[in-house]
């Protein structure tokens, strides 16, 4: 019986370390995405591939949430909480707000 | 007043109603509370008219059941490691683990000469069926 | 099969070790192979600890007693069900359970987020293994589950019968559930600190987690709170007891979490506030985890062990210091992009509720840990009891159901003061009418249960009118019928409507809990058969005693050798409401000294409570049958001295037939609750709108909507 289960301790092991090495044997093959550059921690020298594609899922969420303001807004007005100059003038405050994000987005595409 | 004086305002009288709130929370906890005490301690320092949580075992033969109808529950508890020990009436729910020898916590106050438990005050420490093996135990395969 | 289940746990060890280093070397180098293979660590763990609880279960479905944790909790006649929820009741096994579901869920956590916050991510793979190797290495050096002793006992001690209940199967999962994916959050939230990004896309992932904790823990805590209040010792929902307090706490912090993040969403405000937030939800529901098992107060969960104190104590004191470490050093980025329009708007709604709930937590927190303040002030221990939490407790739940009606009705950012006086008036009206039709009806002598039920009419007042306005609207904009336009408006608006009909559970929940603590009837009775007496309104009767005994094998029931009760009759106004049929079971123990027939029941013994719920009130009942009456323990003692332990249960049997014959007379505990129905049911209400919530919109609507505002916002660049 022990002679099986050390034969099983050492699958598990060799299955984990298959798993968990995995992205580590494609990097050495080249497989993975391009590198971006070595940063020296804290002192990014530019803006890497990688920090691009940060800021641009960001900039999409903080869209998303701001065309969700916009129609919650309407909603409220819609709703008689806000008196329709107050909604006017929200509503315009809004959009000026979509509006400087989805410029900050179009010039930030993620590489292909 | 400018808009950042407003808020600092604001900010102070709303900090300083949360911390009168606190103190004054913090104030009762202790006024309220009762300590927790074994038998011996209570037989020491008991008084009149405070409520204090007795800690110990119930002691054995000592549980029998008397009053109208049998509401109330008579035992006595005990100290730990043995000694004193302090009769008292309790009448409410009686947790399913009671049984002599077992380690309970009731709340107590002295009347008179007696102490009488403090309704469904009761509370009985399961059997230590749930203790961590020490370490070291045999753990062979 | 224990050395594969220890060797799991090894293994497990140098996963995390391993995890934390490739995932810190992978963020801080930028080599994303690195932290790929961190996160691939969190599979690999959640993989071997499938295997590992799976060997325990095993070893519990297959009787193996050489595990020590199998023989000190089941037994052969503990039926099948029992066995397989008995690997959590102990310290080992639950700690094993506790690392497995995080495993699991940090694996979802992460896998789900595979494609963002690459930085954020990989810190919060470090942290999440972090806790992940703490509870593994609880068990390989404390409290191993794979122990054995050879050679192996033939017979366990059996599940402690208090456990016995269905619910045993689902609340510690649930709960722990809860506990775990509390962490997530945390690790989140310390990510994005250290990767000093706490940004839109971080709120929404985070937001998913937050949510997740919430839900689970909430469940955990409502099914803790139903199995408590079927018990003996409790017949109560909730005793302040310090594992129930410290299982809400986090709860709390969750449900203030939800709410603030959405200001920080729409005005980049309150992100020092909703950072410390996440981290404090984290680290109570570790002091939570902590106290349960490590017996440091008293409580009726009392895991016991002191053993386990320490790494404990060291664990929350490093979450703590580095909490705030990590809050003051980047303080910088953490500054609020706007501030409050206006008091009128709901962003101000949701910071008064956020005090609210802080507030309870605090008092709460006060409150449960008061026994180690005071040893640690005075010197003398001392706690405080129901009274005082609820003197405290009762005003922040009636202003937080209170804030829960106004919120609804205020807009966003400013509201314009002559709407908002207006939209009041509907629901101030059913507050006040609500008072009049109590007042009347002569319940006057509860003040604060009244003032709850007021509370949670003004919040019914106030959703029915947002949704009647709702659809209102909706119909003048699409014309459309009353229910396409409510599934409509719903749909469109997932997280407005969810979070009113959240907030219409949590005020049916308050009017349960209210009525059943203010207008509860409880009394202990003494009856023999045929006797009545009079409780309150009702009329109780003992009618008849019954008595069973279950064959040893037997594993459809619990599995008590015998179990006496009695068939009780309770009717009002000569009315009959209900029958009722409570007994108490008595369990075989393993104690050769009570005798061959005294063994047979000289265990644990357990109160089956038999209760009658309704819609409007719960008619509970348990009894306390007087197995001490001379006569019966007459058999016990002749059985003993004459019966082998084979032919001990036909002793038994006589004494089923002594009880049936001449029944002694019984202690009965009798409560009538009103209304407790409601909190299970605006628990559900509450779940249920929390799903409507977070309940994803289908892509192609979203994409939809999102053209759609596109061109809103370039139309109004037009027009400028």
């Amino acid at each position: 019986m022990s002679a099986l289960i050390a034969i099983l301790i050492l699958l598990l092991l060799g299955l984990i370390v298959l798993v968990v090495g995995a992205p580590l044997r494609a990097a050495r093959r080249g497989d993975l995405e391009p590198q971006p550059q070595e940063t020296l921690a804290g002192h990014p020298v530019q803006a890497t591939a990688a920090e691009l594609e940060v800021e641009h899922d960001d900039m999409e969420a903080a869209r998303e949430a701001k065309y969700r303001e916009i129609r919650d807004a309407e909603l409220d007005f819609r709703t008689g909480k806000l008196s329709r100059e107050d909604y006017e003038a929200i509503d315009a405050q809004l959009r000026a707000e979509a509006l400087e994000i989805l410029n900050r987005l179009e010039p930030v595409e993620p590489p292909e | 007043m400018n808009p950042a004086r407003k808020r600092t305002v604001r900010l102070t009288v709303a900090l300083s109603a949360a911390v009168v709130l606190a103190s004054a929370l913090i104030y009762t906890s202790f006024s309220a509370a009762s300590p927790a005490l074994t038998p011996s301690q209570l037989t020491r320092q008991a008084q009149p008219g405070r409520s204090y949580q007795v800690t110990g075992t119930v002691a054995k033969g000592s549980v029998y059941r008397g009053g109208s109808g049998g509401a109330i529950l008579y035992f006595s508890v005990e100290d730990r490691a043995g000694g004193t020990t302090i009769p008292l009436a309790y009448t409410g729910t009686v947790p399913d683990p009671f049984r002599e020898g077992r380690e309970v916590i009731v709340t107590v106050e002295k009347q008179g000469s007696s102490y009488i438990g403090e309704r469904n005050s009761l509370i009985t420490k399961c059997p230590s069926k749930y203790k961590t093996a020490p370490a070291g135990e045999n753990q062979n395969a | 099969m224990a050395g594969l289940g220890f060797a799991c746990l090894l293994l497990g060890l140098a996963i995390c070790a391993y995890g934390i280093g490739a995932s810190v070397y992978g963020v801080r180098s930028g080599r994303v192979e690195f932290s790929e293979s961190g996160r691939r660590s969190v599979y690999a763990l959640a993989g071997i600890l499938t295997v590992a609880f799976a060997v325990l279960e095993l070893a519990f479905l297959r009787n193996d007693f050489a595990f020590n944790t199998v023989a000190s909790t089941s037994s052969r006649t503990t039926p099948g069900f029992y066995r397989a929820a008995a690997v959590w009741s102990s310290q080992e096994g639950s700690l094993l359970l506790w690392a497995w579901l995080l495993s699991m869920w940090s694996s979802l956590a992460l896998f789900l987020t595979r494609r963002r916050m690459r930085d954020i991510a990989s810190y919060a793979t470090a942290i999440l293994l972090g806790f992940g190797g703490f509870f593994v290495a609880l068990m390989v050096f404390y409290a191993n589950p794979f122990a054995t002793t050879r050679p192996a006992p033939a017979e366990g001690q059996g599940l402690d019968p208090l456990l016995r209940f269905p619910t045993m199967m689902i609340h510690p999962p649930m709960l722990y559930s809860g506990y775990t994916l509390c962490t997530i959050p945390l690790a989140f939230g310390m990510g994005a600190l250290l990767a000093r990004r706490v940004d839109a896309d971080w709120i929404k992932a985070i937001r998913r987690f937050a949510f997740a904790a919430w839900l689970f823990l909430g469940v955990g805590i409502l099914l803790g709170a139903r199995w408590s209040y079927s018990e003996l010792g409790w017949g109560g929902y909730w005793g302040w007891d310090a594992v129930e307090n410290a299982s809400l706490m986090p709860w709390l912090t969750g449900t203030a979490f939800l709410h603030s993040l959405m200001i920080q969403e729409k005005r980049g405000m309150l992100k020092v506030w909703n950072v410390s937030l996440v981290l404090a939800t984290g680290t109570l529901a570790i002091m939570g985890t902590f106290l349960v098992r490590s017996g440091v107060l008293n409580s009726i969960h009392a895991f016991g062990g002191a053993t386990l104190g320490v790494p404990f104590v060291c664990l929350i004191g490093v979450l703590i210091a580095g909490s705030i470490y990590l809050v003051v050093s980047r303080r910088d980025m953490l500054r609020s992009e706007h501030r409050l329009d206006s008091l009128i708007s709901r962003e101000s709604a949701f910071l008064a509720n956020n005090v609210v709930l802080v507030g309870l937590c605090f008092v709460i927190f006060w409150g449960t840990y008061f026994p180690l303040i005071s040893e640690a002030l005075t010197g003398q221990e001392a706690s405080v009891g129901p009274p005082w939490f609820d003197r405290y407790t009762v005003p922040l739940a009636l202003v937080l159901v209170l804030l829960s009606g106004i919120g609804p009705v205020i807009a966003w950012r400013r509201a314009t003061l002559a709407n908002a006086r207006r939209s009041f008036l509907a629901p101030l009206a059913t507050a006040l009418l609500t008072l009049v039709v109590l007042l009347t009806a002569g319940v006057a002598s509860k003040p604060l249960a009244i003032a709850m039920f007021c509370c949670a009419a003004f919040v019914f007042g106030s959703i029915g009118q947002e949704f009647f306005r709702g659809v209102r609207a909706r119909r003048a904009m699409a014309g459309e019928s009353v229910p396409r336009a409510f599934t409509g408006l719903v749909r469109r608006n997932r997280r407005r409507y969810g979070g009113y009909v959240v907030h219409l559970g949590i005020a049916v929940l308050f009017i349960g809990v209210a009525a059943s603590s203010s207008f509860q009837h409880a009394s202990e009775l003494g009856l023999s058969p045929g006797q009545s007496t009079r409780v309150g309104a009702y009329t109780v009767r003992y009618v008849r005693p019954t008595a069973t005994i279950t064959p040893r094998y037997d594993a459809a029931h619990t599995g008590s050798t015998l179990s006496l009760g009695a068939v009780i009759d309770v009717s009002k106004g000569g009315r009959h409401v209900a029958t009722l049929n409570p007994s108490e079971g008595y369990y075989a123990s393993q104690e050769a000294s009570q005798g061959t027939v005294g063994s047979l029941i000289g265990g644990q013994p357990v109160s089956h409570v038999s209760m009658n719920a309704g819609i409007t009130r719960d008619v509970w009942s348990a009894i306390e049958p007087d197995i001490e009456a001379p006569a019966l323990q007459r058999i016990v003692r002749a059985g003993n001295s004459a019966l082998s332990p084979e032919e001990a249960l036909v002793a038994i049997g006589y004494l089923a037939r002594e009880y049936l014959k001449h029944p002694p007379q019984a202690q009965f505990h009798f409560i009538v609750s009103p209304l407790v129905m409601w909190i299970w049911i605006g628990g559900l209400i509450v779940f249920g709108g929390g799903l409507i919530a977070i309940w994803p919109t289908p892509s192609v609507v979203r994409r939809r909507v999102a053209a759609r505002s596109r061109a809103r916002a370039v139309r109004g660049l037009a027009r400028a």
